[in-house]
């Protein structure tokens, strides 16, 4: 931001150094000052508003009630986080989330990794009906799956526990983490593999030794965005569930009748996992996205 | 569903590996697969057909009853009209506030992977919190109004329900701020793909910004660009907590109605019967933007 200095020098030079032309020069400096005020307009936008409710969910409720609000943090206080920390439901609800968003990456990848191996491994019949049908369900709405899956939960007794939550957000993750962890395993040569089956490994011990450790990360970002996208999700989550509610669940179900403290509270408790999950993956963001959309 | 046949009959892999790998593996393959095939079978379709017989079920068969109820709530056409104005204003936005943003990052300015953590931040926040996370802002005593106050202006009511511009303003904000991210990344994505070499080359024959823009990055980038629509397109219809968080019942979205009805009114038959319509209108919209990029491809080989 240092070079905002220079926008005087269009005017060519009255001395006599007719041989430069510093019109293009001029020009580079006047575009990197208006490339750096593009991006911190952006920067404002995107991040201000996270700011915002930082400072209301840190603030004393005395705070929040005077207007016009302080944008600056004068009022430092845990006071409505812990308030809203300890309401009824909210603990239980961070725990179901964590519990459900844990339990929903595992069983992806239980069953996502096998199924991307072999649509990044094997020319199968059927393999392209099968990558249709993928991304067909991915299309699906949840509301569609929820209010039917509700039901039948609930003849089945499963209905308003975590496994409940977790289903729904397998089948809603799944999609993606086979398409994900499929394009993972095309980035890993398959000459390794077969150097490893040459040396006398069976398939599956060319898998674990050889091809799994180069997958490990792309996995990982994988598993991770399962976990976000499980830690996001609230509308199924509120059908499917009634006493056993994740976070979400319980802030949306609360809502109309809760304090504005108390959905900013939420609000901020909801957001702090983006931040540290955009900060970790932020270099595999492009990857992942780009490799998926084919 | 065309589900492939689990594989009851896996017959015992040859053990040659020097035959071709490729035709061994497919009972292998099969094996792999089969789990999340039997798990997206019963958990896709199993809830949609009991689904579809739910949204026409009756106290006696098969009945339009529950249709008729939807279309009939005030609420309806409302949450109708309304998604699709979301959908039909947010889009042409965020396309071109992610490609304003992709380029800029792409120019790499100083701090270039700084903005890109924060402008990617978004992508992992769901639509209820970026809901709350805007009524900070838009809410009678919030941070907007303190800014009006301070400048010595008249507070407004941005989500009073009498105040339906403001109101819409007020979600499509919330909304292209969450969800413009989710494009951004994908144009990146789609970018890092296109060689800089091109560019180079039309700017050496002297074409200016705009013309690179439109002749050369804009076609090369078309693939990313209509995936990116297809998601957002599907996506859009989901929306819904932004709208509850910011405004309650104000600005009902379907979606939002669906859960009204399943939650609220306690109808599970007209909640299916408004699944329904949302999965129908998806499905189509869907359906639609293949055939466009598959036509489209078709045309350009």
């Amino acid at each position: 931001m240092s070079h905002a200095t220079t926008n005087k020098t269009t005017a060519p030079g009255s001395r006599p150094q007719p041989e430069v032309d510093r019109r293009p020069l001029a020009r580079r400096r006047r575009n990197r000052v208006l490339l750096q005020v593009g991006c911190i307009v952006i920067t404002l936008f995107m991040a201000l508003p996270i700011y915002l409710i930082a400072l209301s969910a840190t603030s004393s409720r005395a705070a929040l009630q005077t207007f016009p609000l302080s944008f600056i943090p004068n009022n430092f206080s845990l006071e409505t986080m812990q308030t809203f920390l300890q309401s009824t439901g909210i603990l239980p609800g961070l725990i179901n989330s964590v519990q459900v968003g844990i339990f929903t990456l595992l069983l992806s990848l239980i069953i996502g990794v096998p199924a991307g191996y072999a649509v990044a491994r094997f020319a199968f019949p059927g393999r392209d009906p099968y990558q249709l049908f993928l991304l067909f369900t991915r299309a699906l709405p949840i509301v569609v799956l929820s209010v039917p899956l509700a039901q039948l939960f609930l003849q089945t007794g499963l209905y308003d526990s975590a496994l409940a939550v977790v289903l729904l957000h397998t089948a809603l993750a799944l999609p993606t983490t086979i398409l994900i962890t499929s394009s993972v395993f095309l980035g890993v040569p398959r000459d390794v593999e077969e150097a490893a089956r040459i040396f006398g490994c069976s398939p599956v011990q060319a898998f674990l030794k050889v091809v799994m450790p180069m997958a490990i990360p792309g996995i990982a970002a994988a598993s991770i965005f399962t976990f976000v996208m499980s830690w996001n999700e609230v509308l199924g989550a509120s059908i499917l569930t009634l006493n056993q509610r994740t976070l979400p669940a319980q802030v949306l179900s609360s809502l109309a009748e809760s304090p504005l403290a108390y959905r900013f509270a939420g609000g901020f408790l909801l957001v702090i996992p983006a931040l540290i999950f955009i900060f970790f993956m932020r270099r595999y963001l492009t990857n992942m996205w780009g490799s998926t959309i084919r | 569903m065309a589900a492939p046949d689990a594989p009851a009959a896996a017959k015992p892999r040859p053990a040659a590996p020097r035959g071709r790998p490729r035709r061994s593996g497919t009972s292998a393959a099969m094996l792999l697969i089969a789990p999340s095939i039997i798990f997206m079978t019963l958990l896709f379709g199993w809830p949609m057909v009991s689904g579809i017989l739910q949204a026409f079920g009756g106290p006696e068969g098969l009945t339009t009853a529950n249709f008729s109820r939807m279309a009939q709530d005030p609420y309806f056409w409302s949450s109708v009209g309304n998604t699709l104005l979301l959908i039909v204003v947010m889009i042409p936005i965020q396309f071109v506030l992610a490609l304003s943003m992709a380029l800029l990052i792409r120019a790499n300015p100083r701090g270039s992977s700084v903005y890109f953590y924060i402008w990617a931040i978004p992508l992992a926040v769901s639509d209820l919190a970026a809901g709350l996370v805007w009524l900070t802002v838009f809410t009678d005593r919030g941070y907007l109004n303190s800014v009006l106050a301070s400048v010595g202006l008249e507070p407004v009511s941005w989500l009073a329900y009498d105040n339906y511009a403001s109101m819409f303003m007020a979600v499509l904000i919330a909304e292209v701020w969450r969800a413009t991210s989710l494009v951004f990344v994908i144009v990146v994505a789609g970018l890092q793909s296109i060689p800089k070499d091109y560019e180079e080359a039309a700017g050496v024959f002297g074409a200016g910004f705009w013309d690179r823009l439109w002749h050369v990055t804009l076609p090369l980038l078309r693939p990313s660009l209509q995936t990116a629509l297809i998601l957002r397109t599907i996506l859009a219809f989901q929306t819904f907590a932004v709208a509850l968080a910011l405004t309650g019942q104000n600005f009902p979205l379907v979606v939002g109605e669906t859960y009204r009805w399943y939650t609220g009114l306690q109808d599970a038959n007209v909640a299916s019967a408004l699944a329904l319509v949302v999965m129908a209108v998806s499905m189509v919209t869907a359906v639609g933007y293949l055939k466009l990029l598959r036509d489209q491809s078709e045309a350009a080989r």
